[in-house]
């Protein structure tokens, strides 16, 4: 250690370093793309954490937000919301299909009838800024900004939900703890609750949202009055919120998004230490004959190493530092990225713990990572002043070290990775994960090379058998490119197709016979109306069911509550609380594959118990067998029933799917909903068709599927967007490495190049050798990170989305030209001085 | 070991792995070398010229027999023990100079100094003293790759002589060079070493130069074949 700080070692050092300017800048580049993405991420985050802090009361817009789902509060629940004190705010919320009368336009909604000084903190905006505080007053809308866009509507024109047409006060641009990529999935409509109340909307199974919101005095014990709220809310089935629970849960979600963004940013500083310990190894292995020198004349091995050592700390922390200022310029990009997800608008700060994290980190990788090549240099001989060294620099280490080392390297990454997710299972199987991605990378590369040799072609003319050869001669830089370029291209093309594997599935529901449009909420007297107003639009009805609402009361006699309150059962809670939506029916559908008993068509007239059949996953969560017993209370009403059969359902057919089928002649008295599924021929047609229903029936609402798809596809598109991004910087670094690696490797080139020069190669043959040596080291970087990509797809598909990924040979092929053309670019750019200078000249300008 | 004897080398083997076989490089070799005097190391290719060049400069540790050098068993000492008594009694030259590249002519000579840790003031001055003395005092800041190869091992001469060295160790010193500049540089060698009195190991497959040493070993088959003092031109021509 002290040869590191002896000042002979630090002058020594910046002796050697004064001419190896660019060889000591390619090997720092490596690490500052990937600093640059921890640094950027992590300073946002900070930054994002800082915001949610300041404006946490403005995410729930209130101290206290309770809820209940599909019913008022009853008078005791309001009883004691009175006896709570403080400002109190009303919020009923409901989808609904909103009209619009200007352009026959509609689309299904998310309502939200307000009464009171809602939100408490923090503002709604709108366009204009007045219409927010005056639409309650002036009993008018305020309707989310998209939408209006969409449909070209403006300020002072009227919208009809339900039964009543409101005037638009204006455009709702921000909802105060809200991300405005909510509005994709069901745009917002403010409306004051008076106008609900002469909409007639809130119908028989309408699915509906009751919030009160108070605001108390900033003095107010909230804990303590959460504590005795508690039990109240469990008695009386409510939800709430706190200002601090909505905290914890938005900064968890964004912490977790975080941390993924952070892991895919650290693949890059990984990828950017396979470049520095492959540029370092180089470099070390020419300073070889150096350290030898040193040694001979009494320099010690910690005085030598020390030297190379100093200049590895003093780049790693140069590279760190110039990836820290990138990072921290790259922070104010990303807002734009994801502002859409965010329910706060980022202040930005420059974060003091990513800087420091930044500048640890980068010089922490490109330590660990040159620490090989550093040890191995200790142990050069002084002999090798007198005899030049043979084999590789990594023969100089005996195996117990190397292992210490790559053990070290582990250590490290999962460590950081455990740091990153705060997790210290989830950074060891990341480090797991990326051990067996490089893993198999140089797997293959290895076999690739093995079937390159076995099967080589020696009939093919002497450039072409050079250039080939060149990919597992000595000194070759195979692995190294294979790993970072096929490591980018690993995740990038995993990315992308997982992506369109999810999309394709989803599009299936837009071929030409699928159900592209779904009416619910239809009541039992609207059922034959709807049907006529559908068909006498040339659409078929594709299925029309009919929706009962229920609970479950008891299961083989003990009550749900017991059983939910029971922790021995293999229960799922959830499946025990929810609200039911079944159906009856005399057969099963084409979704449905029968797994284990009968299914009964028919109940028998008379019965006291009725058959009932489960979907798979919901007899799995409520742990029945066939012939186990269930109560339903089917809205006042206990029904008994007994497994007869369980269904297999696939859910991913776009129709209703129900966790629960009765046979015919149990429900029909009950009160009952319908839905139905119809194909419009084109968009014309299905908002033509929409029009028609929501005009005679406002209650009702509809499901355009393909509108639904564009949503999804939008979304996905997104977050692929913000994922690739952060790619992105892989693939930056991978070109980076490519880019060091052929630059490092070019001394390594020289001395061939010359000789065959000097034997009478011409200069396009030896350009030609060089370009053919990366054409093939672009193809099987690109294949073999294309194909582990398909392969990991696959797997994805298989086990996680139920999906079987078909890969697009388009982007295959698509992909591999791009990486290879890129390749041989900064090949060549990279090697010019070999052939554009004379034999001598080179020898004396690249041996310096 | 008489009290004038710097290096005496005792029983000296040195073996190789090659593949599943055992090389004998030095088979036995003895021999002690008095202070002051230069002396000659020659023989064929292959004989062991160099590796009993490394083993008695302490670069490599023999594999049976002992060197003591200044009256250290160096065989004993660990790699870096061995760098300190390289550091304080041992000069080299080498075939190929040996310069490091990324260092100027001034700096490559002030190296074995300014490991010592004195004072780059001091060191300097004698460095450039030396580079004087070799022809070089207008070259001090070049690299060694803008130096021909004459001055590159002049630069390695005057390094050579910086820490006065009890012994000089010189391999081949003018094996990389024409004749008329290999002349100067065994001029440079032979001036500088009287007057220090630095004892002088030479390496050589140049019969002539060996004819200028005061003894000449000569090295068969990793053994002494022939170990003489002054008059020996004729048997030399004989060996070789």
């Amino acid at each position: 250690m002290s040869s590191f700080f002896s000042s002979w070692s630090w002058k020594m050092a910046w002796r050697d370093a004064r001419s190896n300017k660019k060889r000591l800048i390619i090997y720092i580049s490596a690490i500052i793309v990937g600093v640059a993405a921890q640094v950027a991420i992590t300073s946002f985050r900070d930054s994002l954490n800082n915001t949610i802090n300041n404006q946490s009361k403005e995410l729930l817009g209130a101290d206290l937000e309770v809820e209940k789902d599909d019913s008022t509060f009853s008078d005791v629940t309001i009883a004691y919301f009175d006896s709570l004190g403080g400002k109190q705010a009303d919020m009923i919320q409901l989808p609904s299909m909103a009209y619009f009368p200007k352009n026959g336009a509609t689309r299904l909604s998310n309502i939200r009838a307000v009464k009171g000084n809602f939100p408490f903190y923090g503002k709604i905006e709108t366009e204009p800024a007045s219409a927010a505080k005056l639409y309650q007053e002036e009993g008018k809308a305020l309707v989310d900004n998209t939408l209006m866009t969409q449909f070209g509507i403006n300020p002072g024109d009227s919208i009809r939900i339900g039964n009543t047409t409101i005037e638009i006060a204006g455009a709702l641009l921000k909802v105060p703890g809200e991300a405005a990529a909510a509005s994709l999935i069901g745009p917002r409509i403010f409306i004051p609750k008076a106008k609900l109340d002469t909409a007639s909307l809130i119908q028989q199974g309408s699915r509906v949202e009751y919030k009160r919101y108070f605001q108390f005095e900033p003095e107010r014990d909230m804990q303590q009055l959460e504590e005795s709220f508690d039990p109240f809310a469990e008695r009386h089935d409510l939800g709430y919120d706190t200002v601090e629970e909505r905290q914890e849960e938005i900064g968890e979600a964004i912490g977790n998004l975080g941390k993924f963004l952070n892991l895919v940013g650290f693949i890059a500083l990984l990828l950017g230490g396979i470049g520095v310990a492959s540029s370092i190894h180089v470099y070390i292995k020419q300073k070889i004959d150096t350290a030898a020198v040193l040694r001979c004349f009494g320099a010690s091995s910690n005085q030598t190493m020390s030297i190379f050592l100093i200049q590895a700390v003093v780049l790693g922390f140069a590279g760190a530092l110039v990836g820290t200022l990138l990072g921290i310029g790259t922070q104010y990009l990303l807002p734009s990225l994801v502002s859409e997800f965010l329910p706060v608008q980022v202040e930005l700060t420059v974060s003091w713990l990513a800087i420091g994290l930044g500048l640890f980190t980068g010089t922490g990788v490109a330590l660990v990572f040159a620490l090989m090549p550093l040890l191995a240099l200790r142990k050069a001989s002084p002999l090798y002043t007198l005899r030049t060294m043979e084999g590789s620099l990594m023969r100089l280490l005996n195996n117990k070290t190397k292992w210490f080392i790559y053990g070290l390297i582990a250590a490290t990454v999962a460590g950081y990775a455990s740091l990153l997710t705060e997790d210290l299972f989830a950074g060891t199987m990341f480090t797991i994960g990326m051990a067996v991605a490089f893993g198999l990378l140089l797997l293959v590369a290895k076999a690739l090379i093995i079937l390159i040799q076995k099967f080589f072609p020696s009939h093919w003319s002497y450039v072409w058998r050079q250039g080939l050869a060149n990919l597992y001669r000595p000194n070759n830089q195979t692995a190294t490119l294979m790993l970072s370029l096929g490591l980018g291209m690993l995740l990038v093309s995993t990315l992308y197709f997982s992506q369109d594997m999810l999309m394709k599935e989803l599009n299936f529901a837009t071929r030409d016979d699928a159900p592209n449009l779904i009416f619910f909420d239809i009541q039992s007297d609207q059922n034959e109306g709807t049907t006529e107003l559908i068909k006498e639009r040339g659409a078929p009805i594709l299925q029309n069911v009919p929706m009962v609402t229920m609970r479950i009361d008891s299961l083989n006699g003990r009550s749900a509550e017991a059983l939910d309150e029971d922790s021995t059962l293999d229960i799922r809670g959830w499946a025990l609380r929810r609200e039911y939506r079944a159906t009856y029916r005399d057969s099963l559908m084409e979704s449905e594959t029968l797994l284990k008993g009968d299914f009964i068509g028919q109940a028998e007239s008379g019965s006291e118990i009725f058959p009932v059949s489960p979907a798979q996953e919901i007899a799995e969560d409520l742990n029945l067998a066939l012939g186990d017993t269930l109560i339903f209370d089917v809205q006042g009403v206990p029904i008994k029933t007994y497994v007869s059969s369980i269904r297999e359902v696939d859910f991913q057919r776009v129709q209703p799917n129900f966790f629960m089928v009765f046979p015919t002649g149990v429900l029909e008295q009950a009160p009952q909903i319908f839905v139905t599924v119809t194909r419009a021929a084109d968009r014309e047609s299905s908002a033509d068709i929409q029009q028609a229903v929501v005009q005679r029936y406002p209650n009702i609402s509809a499901i355009d599927v393909s509108l639904i798809l564009q949503t999804i596809n939008q979304l996905i598109d997104k977050i692929s967007f913000v994922i690739q991004f952060m790619a992105l910087f892989s693939i930056i670094t991978g070109l980076i490495v490519l880019a060091s690696s052929v630059a490092t490797s070019r001394f390594q080139r020289i001395k061939e190049s010359v000789l065959l020069r000097t034997l009478g190669a011409s200069k396009k043959q030896i350009i030609k050798i060089i370009s053919i040596e990366y054409l093939f080291l672009g193809i099987l970087s690109a294949l073999t990170g294309l194909l582990l990509s398909v392969g990991a797809t696959w797997l994805l598909g298989y086990f996680y989305f139920d999906l079987v990924f078909v890969p697009n040979l388009w982007v295959i092929g698509g992909g591999t030209l791009i990486i290879t053309a890129l390749t041989i670019l900064i090949g060549m750019f990279n090697s010019r001085s070999i052939y554009k200078k004379t034999p001598l000249e080179v020898l004396r300008l690249e041996t310096t | 070991m008489s009290s004038n004897t710097i290096l005496e080398v005792t029983n000296l083997t040195q073996e190789f792995r090659s593949g599943d076989k055992n090389l004998t490089v030095l088979d036995h070799v003895d021999f002690s070398i008095e202070e002051g005097t230069v002396n000659a190391v020659v023989g064929p290719s292959g004989s062991g010229k160099t590796t009993l060049l490394g083993l008695c400069a302490g670069l490599d540790r023999p594999s049976a027999g002992q060197v003591i050098l200044k009256g250290i068993n160096i065989g004993v000492l660990n790699e870096d023990e061995r760098a300190e008594v390289r550091n304080k009694h041992v000069g080299f030259v080498f075939q190929t100079f040996q310069l490091i590249p990324t260092l100027t002519a001034l700096e490559n000579v002030m190296v074995p100094l300014e490991l010592r840790g004195k004072a780059t003031g001091e060191v300097k001055e004698y460095a450039l003293s030396l580079l004087n003395d070799v022809g070089l005092g207008d070259r001090t800041h070049h690299y060694p790759t803008q130096l021909s190869g004459g001055e590159q091992q002049r630069v390695a001469i005057a390094r050579a002589f910086i820490n006065k060295p009890d012994i000089l160790f010189a391999d081949e010193p003018t094996g990389n060079l024409d004749t008329e500049t290999g002349g100067t540089i065994e001029d440079l060698i032979f001036d500088l070493n009287k007057a220090s009195g630095t004892t002088l190991v030479l390496v050589t497959h140049d019969l002539e130069l060996a004819k200028k040493c005061q003894r000449v070993i000569q090295l068969k088959n990793g053994k002494i074949f022939q170990d003489n003092w002054n008059d020996n031109t004729e048997k030399l021509e004989q060996v070789s």
